[in-house]
């Protein structure tokens, strides 16, 4: 019986005591914090997944409160966190629509070739530095992944010799887009599907004997446009994502299939 | 001397926390993803445990064993350490603004890890006294620490490549920790 007693008595003791050291250490080493950064707090998730790129919600919060992130960088919040948010920092979430990276070329083992056989540093960086053209198309992606390095999300995988983008996973940082040392990753809005997945600026014919997918600057696409949203330049089609409706009518009519039709009527806006 | 010596290399190595005795595993596949967070988790660790050991020593010899309830330290670590942590990251939010930036969230994620409650309890059944203790904790998170910088320098190795699809993500993550535990073992034949 008294063991239950000494134990009870030490025990609650010891609670006691480390309670009082916490409440004291709390006000004695009390930080002034911008009042902001903690209402942002509030309103962010708080599972502290990291997907925003930041060590957690609080590293978030703090990086909205100075200014340095996006109100709407929350991937788990989605647009209701990016609206309580952009209350409390006074400013217009609408105004920064999410992101996400898009690598255009399709250029795959299938339908293109290598022209030369590189055995250095895995990196597309180093393999551009040594002047030869790796692959057959000097516009095409390398496929040693020097995006998906550099992606803090593992958003990008290189699959068949091309770099891929996860859309759900990419935050839009456009880490990626820097990487390339070809220039190949543009961001686009992340609701718009439709795009042309090639860089190549050379004539059709070249075009032809290089990659059975690039665009050959047929204007076909263009012609198919109601919306003056695709202009061939440097015989390569680029749509503007700003006046695009993603009809699909443009993808439908694209002899080499290289522009990639809106995915389900549920999800692209309608015309 | 050289016992104080053993003691830290048999914490780091031999009797790896991670690889050798399974503790902390979830922050072991957890945090591996990148080499710089796993490196600052590590030390974030470091600091704890050391810390953590000592002080739970101190209250082992001086509160629990004097009242004869040593069969309550389960529950007394948990208590002090949680309570610990969270004083000792006031102090340097105050105090270090800079090592508190660097530790980041790890410092109130590792505080309920199982590597830093099981150091505690494996040194007082041990019965070390305050400095092996000391020595002790610090070997086992330099041990942590070195598992998950290696681990996370093959899983950044291992992102890039076109792995078979039922192997990605988790099954080879644990793969690789295998092997590591693996080679690890070989340590088990060092003699001093």
């Amino acid at each position: 019986m008294s063991t239950v007693i000494v134990t009870t008595v030490v025990i609650t003791l010891v609670g006691v005591i480390v309670g009082l050291a916490l409440v004291y250490t709390g006000k004695k080493f009390r930080v002034e914090i911008d009042p902001r950064e903690s209402a942002v707090r509030e309103n962010l998730p708080g599972n502290n997944c990291g997907a925003c790129g930041f060590a957690g919600c609080d590293a978030m919060a703090a990086a909205i409160a100075r200014g340095e992130a996006p109100v709407n960088g929350c991937p788990v919040g989605g647009q209701a966190a990016a609206d309580r948010i952009a209350a409390v920092m006074g400013v217009d979430s609408q105004a920064q629509e999410k992101k996400v990276a898009f690598i255009r070329c399709k250029g795959t083992c299938e339908v293109t070739h290598d022209q030369a056989n590189y055995i250095g540093v895995k990196d597309c960086r180093s393999a551009v530095l040594n002047g030869l053209n790796v692959t057959e198309c000097e516009y095409g992606c390398l496929g040693f992944g020097s995006c998906a390095a550099v992606c803090p999300q593992n958003a990008i995988r290189i699959r068949n010799g091309v770099a891929v983008v996860e859309r759900d996973r990419c935050v839009g940082c456009g880490l990626c887009a820097k990487a390339c040392p070809r220039g190949l990753i543009d961001l686009m809005p992340a609701s718009h599907h439709v795009a042309v997945q090639c860089s190549n600026k050379d004539k059709g014919p070249v075009v032809k004997k290089l990659c059975t997918a690039g665009c050959i600057g047929c204007m076909l696409c263009t012609r198919q446009c109601g919306y003056d949203a695709v202009h061939v330049e440097n015989s390569l089609a680029r749509i503007d994502y700003s006046k695009c409706t993603q009809c699909g009518k443009c993808a439908e009519k694209c002899p080499v299939k290289v522009i990639i039709p809106p995915v389900a009527p549920a999800e692209g806006k309608e015309a | 001397m050289k016992a104080l010596i053993l003691i830290v290399v048999s914490g780091a190595l031999i009797n790896n926390v991670v690889l050798n005795q399974f503790l902390g595993i979830c922050s072991f596949l957890g945090v591996s993803k990148q080499m710089k967070a796993s490196a600052s988790l590590g030390f974030a660790v470091i600091f704890v445990i050391t810390i953590a050991s000592a002080v739970a020593s101190l209250l082992y010899d001086f509160v629990l064993k004097p009242f004869g309830i040593e069969f309550m330290k389960t529950i007394v670590f948990i208590l002090v350490i949680a309570a610990l942590v969270q004083i000792v990251e006031m102090f340097l939010k105050k105090k270090s603004p800079a090592i508190y930036k660097s530790l980041g969230i790890f410092l109130p994620l590792i505080t309920t890890n199982c590597a830093v409650l099981g150091v505690a309890l494996t040194n007082v059944q041990n019965g070390y006294n305050f400095t092996e203790c000391v020595l002790s904790g610090f070997g086992t998170a330099v041990g942590f620490t070195i598992a998950i910088v290696l681990l996370a320098s093959v899983r950044v190795r291992i992102r890039e490549e076109d792995l078979p699809a039922p192997l990605r993500g988790a099954p080879i993550v644990l793969i690789s920790a295998a092997l590591m535990s693996i080679a690890f073992m070989g340590f088990g034949g060092l003699s001093f």
